[in-house]
C-alpha cells in the first residue's frame, strides 16, 4: 500500500470509528436539550459547544490531562483494562470525537425539535411506549437529520488537527491523519509534492462528505411531510 | 356505564372541563369552536392532564385524581381519532393500520368496513381527506380499543366525502363492538349520529 493510501485509510479509520462511537451520545444529548426541561440545561449546552470555541489545541490539553495515566480517565483505562490511548489511532479518534460533538448535536437537535409531537402521541395512543415511539416515529421522522450530523460530524473528524497533535502527538501510521501528515509534509524540505497529494485527497474527502451531508437534508425536506 | 367522565383543566386563563355518565353505544358530545371539547378528548385519552376528576370507561379507572391513579396513553386502549388525523407520514397505509394492532387478520375486515382496501398500499400524503379520515378511523378500530374517541370526523370533508365518513362511523356504531365517544360542533350531525346528544358549553 502506497503512503498515501495508508494514510487516507488511517483517516478514515478515526474519523468513522470518531463519528459512529459518538452518535449514539450526541442524539442522547440532542435528545436531552431538545425535549428537557431542567436547571442547568444551559450550562449543559454551554459544556457541549465548548470544544466549538475554545481553542483546539485547549481542547487537546484537556483531553491529555484527563487521559494521561495520571489523569482520572487515563488511571482507570490503564488500571481496569491495561490500556493507554496515548499516541494511539484511538486517541486520535477521541479527539475527533470530542471535536465533532457539538456540531452533531446542532444538527440532530434541530431535526428532533422539527418532529410533530403530536404523531408522537397519536402513536402512545395506539400502544406503543416511549420507547416504541421513539424508535418507530420520532427516529425516522428526525433520521435524514441525524445522518446529516453524522455526516458533518465525520467531515469535521477527519480535517481535526489542533486537538488530536496535541492530545496523541503526530505519530507516522498511528495518529498522524491527513491534516496532520500535511504538516509533517510541510515541515520536510522538498515536501511540497507530498503536501499537494495529501491536500488534494483532504479536499476530495471533505467535499464528499459535505455533498453528501447536503443531500440528506434536502431529502429530508423532501421526503417526510406532515398532514 | 361505558363512560363515567368528570374533568377539568387549566386552558388559558380559563378552565376547561366536562362531567357526564352514558352508557354504551355513540354519545356526542356537541359545541361551539373553543370550549374546550378536544381537551375533553385529550384528558381521557391520556394527553392532557387534568386538574383533578375522574375518568373510567366500562368500569376501569384511567385516571383518578383522589386514588393517584394516572395511566400514561399507551396503556389506555383509546381508539382515538384526531381531526387532524396524524397518520404516520413515513409508513404506507398498510403500516399505519397496523400499527397499533395485536391481531393482524382484522386488517381484512376492517378494510372492508371501512372501504380502504385499495388504499393499503399508499402514502398518507397521497390520500383525499376523506379516504385520510376513513384510515384513521381504521388505525383506531384496529389498535385493540377499549373505546373510541371521535374528534370532529366530519369537518373539512366535502359533502361527498362527508356522507362516506359518516356512513363508515354509522357502521361502526352499528357493530356495537365498543362505546364511542365524539366531538362536534355541528348540531344536525349530533342528532343523525349519535345515540345521545351531551352539549357542552
Amino acid at each position: 500500500m502506497s503512503e498515501l493510501a495508508a494514510i487516507v485509510r488511517l483517516t478514515l479509520l478515526v474519523g468513522g470509528t470518531a463519528t459512529l462511537a459518538t452518535l449514539p451520545l450526541a442524539v442522547a444529548l440532542a435528545w436531552v436539550l431538545a425535549r428537557w426541561q431542567f436547571p442547568g440545561k444551559v450550562l449543559l449546552d454551554g459544556l457541549i459547544h465548548l470544544p466549538l470555541v475554545v481553542p483546539p489545541v485547549v481542547t487537546g490539553w484537556l483531553l491529555l490531562l484527563a487521559f494521561a495515566p495520571a489523569g482520572p480517565i487515563g488511571g482507570a483505562l490503564e488500571r481496569w483494562f491495561g490500556v493507554s490511548v496515548l499516541f494511539r489511532w484511538s486517541g486520535a479518534a477521541i479527539a475527533a470525537g470530542v471535536m465533532a460533538l457539538p456540531l452533531m448535536v446542532r444538527a440532530i437537535r434541530l431535526s428532533l425539535e422539527a418532529v410533530d409531537r403530536r404523531l408522537e402521541q397519536a402513536a402512545r395512543t395506539l400502544g406503543a411506549g416511549k420507547w416504541r415511539t421513539f424508535a418507530t416515529v420520532t427516529l425516522p421522522l428526525a433520521g435524514p437529520g441525524i445522518a446529516a450530523g453524522a455526516v458533518l460530524g465525520f467531515a469535521r473528524s477527519i480535517g481535526e488537527f489542533g486537538a488530536t497533535i496535541t492530545f496523541v502527538s503526530n505519530v507516522p501510521g498511528e495518529t498522524q491523519t491527513l491534516p496532520l501528515a500535511i504538516y509533517a509534509a510541510l515541515q520536510t524540505p522538498g515536501g511540497e509534492a507530498a503536501v499537494g497529494r495529501l491536500a488534494a485527497a483532504s479536499v476530495a474527502l471533505s467535499l464528499a462528505a459535505l455533498v453528501t451531508a447536503e443531500w440528506l437534508v434536502r431529502r429530508a425536506g423532501r421526503g417526510v411531510r406532515v398532514l | 356505564m361505558s363512560f363515567d367522565v368528570d374533568v377539568t383543566a387549566a386552558r388559558g386563563g380559563a378552565t376547561v372541563g366536562a362531567r357526564f355518565v352514558v352508557g354504551e353505544g355513540l354519545t356526542m358530545l356537541v359545541g361551539p369552536s373553543g370550549v374546550g371539547k378536544t381537551s375533553v378528548l385529550d384528558m381521557i385519552a391520556g394527553l392532557l392532564r387534568p386538574l383533578h376528576g375522574h375518568v373510567r370507561v366500562d368500569g376501569r379507572t384511567l385516571y383518578d385524581s383522589a386514588m393517584g391513579i394516572d395511566l400514561p396513553p399507551e396503556q389506555r386502549s383509546a381508539g382515538y381519532v384526531f381531526q387532524d388525523m396524524r397518520l404516520f407520514p413515513h409508513r404506507r397505509v398498510r403500516t399505519n393500520l397496523l400499527y397499533g394492532a395485536r391481531d393482524a387478520t382484522r386488517l381484512a375486515e376492517v378494510a372492508v368496513m371501512l372501504d380502504v382496501g385499495h388504499l393499503l398500499d399508499r402514502w398518507p400524503r397521497t390520500l383525499s381527506g376523506g379516504e385520510a379520515r376513513r384510515v384513521a378511523i381504521g388505525r383506531a378500530l384496529l389498535s385493540d380499543a377499549a373505546f373510541l374517541l371521535l374528534d370532529e370526523p366530519l369537518s373539512s370533508l366535502d359533502p361527498a366525502r362527508r356522507e362516506e365518513a359518516a356512513r363508515a362511523i354509522e357502521r361502526v356504531r352499528d357493530s356495537r363492538a365498543v362505546p364511542i365517544l365524539m366531538v362536534t360542533h355541528d348540531r344536525g350531525e349530533a342528532e343523525r349520529l349519535g345515540d345521545r346528544v351531551i352539549a357542552i358549553d
